[in-house]
């Protein structure tokens, strides 16, 4: 990740396509409403970030290649100051295969509120507390399309340990996480292969996936341990994993139902874990031209308590407004709540663009009535409000 | 000899007689297959389109968007639309598989989240873009989406266009009946008018600097849709049309959206 302008250089230089340039440029700003949980968080943090790709073409189009960076200026939180090759590919088609050589971000599933079947790529979780930002992941990708449906072989060579804050930082653990302590339960460690196969099909109102992965887990354990000087840290912790994941949309009139299952099997146990729910849309509403989405899904996962993650038997309720409006002007407000203790949170997301170059992004986040016990105790004194001022180019 | 002539004369005055007593609604009918039959064998083409939104207040803002269209015998089209500008929305593509009377398939890609989605395609009479045109306005015309009614023909600047009314006969259209205008000798729609579920004036389609390509198809350089209601319009301008470039099914599959250039 540390010569990634070294790498841009070669392509272009090797490449007969033209490039194309775009990206953006943002300033965030993030404040946090109450007083934190632990010694060292900020209160409030302005940063910086900067996303540049480039594309192009050759052999009329039968071969591309594409690069796609992302950078992070922080001065209060040195875990996310980071850098990061989110794309670096080389794409290549004939006929009905696509292959794909590289660093590439790809995204498997269909819900909203939890994303399962998804674990190609790992989680960027500086970046947001979604899971929607990632790393790229370094893979060699066939892509065959076939009447019957198509058919993803990837081998993934190198894999990308999760980001984490720093002690400075909010929306952490108890206790900084050390990545420089990060242990592998295979003892090729980070140059463990990993592979994946995944088939989907679209049968009329019908869109189905069945995925299958072995390799690394992206979510590690955190283990209790202690750093050079002493003091208790938790240490990253990445088991072997085998998961068969399925996913499925129907769309029936203004619904759209989705189902997401995963089973994944690890030393430390047997997970099964599903979520659904539907979209149901007011087109149109009050004959202005805005839509409104009703958006309700429940997650369930059978580990046992302590071992869960937030989404165990969580229920999300949430609306989306679109106002199809000249400046794309888009809300999404959701609760999610733990059915078992009843912790709470609430989370809205709104963009609209300024002009025809800039684009404002507004997030609030709140955590209440969180469970001592529930994984977002943590975070029960991070609610927050961001604001995202991003130029494009 | 006095024999033929009459004939003649009978031939004459019975064909536009016989048309006349020939159903208004079939004759509108017959007008839209005709219409298709012109422009069936185009295969597909590719176009640049410049769309100019407009505000009440005369603000403006632009969009870049690349069409691709694939004619599919027996349905609608396929078309792919690649968004350029504003600069946010860059990388966006829309893929429509338009049906006749059945709901459209649709899916975006959103860049960003590198995620294609399928959406429902029952927002018809949804704007596109923000702009006064809705998805509705820009499908593929097929035949069985509406059933017509001939009115009458009249010149339209330097053609004689016939004017018939159409009625959607799709679910969910935000119209209730539409008047067109297309000139009777290469049916190219110059103007519409769109009458909402309140049946009152809503829009106003206007095309314009027609362009003939492999000295057959027709297509419009400029289309402006005003909206009576907001005072909003919005300018389309396309540019660069070409027509049989070899595009196939592989062109058009969902899962190509993330890798359209």
């Amino acid at each position: 990740m540390q010569r990634p302008a070294f790498c841009i250089g070669l392509l272009l230089i090797s490449s007969n396509g033209i490039a194309d340039f775009s990206g953006n440029v943002a300033v965030e700003a993030i404040s946090f409403s109450e007083e934190a949980q632990f010694e060292d968080q900020f209160d409030e943090n302005l940063t910086l970030s900067f996303e540049p790709k480039w594309d192009g073409d050759w052999n009329e189009g039968d071969d591309l290649w594409s690069v796609e960076l992302f950078m992070r200026a922080d001065s209060k939180d040195s875990g996310r100051e980071h850098a990061d090759i989110r794309e670096l590919l080389w794409l290549s088609i004939d006929g009905d295969n696509e292959w794909r050589v590289g660093i590439n971000t790809m995204f498997w599933g269909v819900t909203e509120s939890q994303h399962l079947v998804d674990v190609i790529n790992q989680i960027d979780a500086v970046e947001s507390i979604d899971g929607e930002d990632k790393l790229g992941q370094p893979m060699i990708h066939l892509k065959r399309y076939q009447d019957w449906g198509v058919l993803d072989f990837l081998v993934l060579p190198g894999f990308r340990e999760r980001t984490f804050h720093a002690k400075e930082g909010r929306l952490r653990p108890p206790l900084e996480v050390d990545t420089e302590q990060v242990e592998y339960e295979s003892s090729a460690g980070q140059q463990h292969i990993d592979y994946a196969l995944r088939f989907s099909q679209t049968y009329n109102d019908l869109d189905l996936g069945v995925s299958w992965f072995d390799g690394t887990n992206r979510e590690p354990l955190l283990l209790p341990g202690t750093d050079s000087s002493g003091s208790p840290v938790l240490t990253p912790f990445y088991e072997q994993m085998t998961q068969i994941g399925i996913d499925a949309q129907l769309l029936y009139q203004d619904w759209i139902w989705r189902l997401e299952i995963i089973h994944r099997k690890t030393d430390s146990n047997d997970r099964d874990a599903f979520i659904y729910g539907f979209e149901y849309t007011f087109y149109g509403v009050l004959d202005s031209s805005a839509d409104i989405g009703a958006i309700a899904e429940y997650s369930y996962d059978n580990r046992p308590e302590g071992e869960r993650g937030v989404f165990d038997r969580d229920l999300f309720m949430g609306a989306r407004f679109a106002l199809n409006d000249a400046q794309s002007s888009e809300v999404l407000a959701g609760f999610l709540v733990d059915t078992d203790n009843q912790s709470r949170t609430f989370r809205v997301e709104a963009s609209r663009r300024i002009g025809e170059s800039w684009k404002l992004e507004l997030e609030l986040q709140t955590f209440a009535n969180i469970d001592d016990n529930d994984p977002l105790a943590a975070f029960a004194n991070d609610d927050y409000l961001l604001v995202d001022m991003a130029y494009y180019f | 000899m006095p024999d033929i002539k009459i004939i003649v004369l009978l031939l004459y005055v019975s064909l536009p007689l016989s048309a006349i007593a020939q159903d208004s609604q079939q004759q509108g009918l017959e007008i839209a297959r005709a219409a298709k039959a012109y422009d069936r064998g185009f295969a597909d083409f590719t176009a640049n389109m410049t769309m100019t939104l407009k505000n009440k207040s005369g603000d403006t803002s632009t969009r870049l968007i690349r069409i691709r269209t694939l004619e599919v015998e027996d349905d609608g089209d396929k078309s792919l639309s690649i968004f350029d500008e504003p600069a946010d929305v860059k990388g966006t593509a829309m893929l429509t598989y338009t049906h006749g009377l059945k709901p459209d398939d649709q899916w975006l890609y959103l860049p960003a989240l590198k995620r294609v989605k399928r959406i429902s395609s029952r927002n018809k009479s949804g704007p596109f873009m923000g702009s006064t045109f809705a998805f509705e306005d820009l499908g593929s015309q097929e035949v069985e989406k509406y059933t017509y009614n001939y009115l009458r023909d009249e010149p339209c600047g330097e053609w004689v266009c016939h004017v018939m009314e159409r009625f959607p006969a799709y679910e969910h259209s935000g119209y209730t009946r539409q008047v067109v205008w297309l000139d009777s000798e290469a049916y190219r729609v110059v103007k519409s008018e769109f009458y909402d579920r309140k049946k009152s004036l809503l829009k106003t389609l206007v095309a314009g600097d027609f362009q003939q390509f492999l000295g057959h198809y027709w297509r419009p350089g400029r289309m402006n849709m005003e909206n009576h209601q907001t005072g909003k319009s919005t300018l389309l301008e396309w540019s660069d049309y070409q027509f049989r470039t070899g595009l196939s099914d592989r062109d058009f599959r969902s899962q190509t959206l993330k890798r359209v250039q």
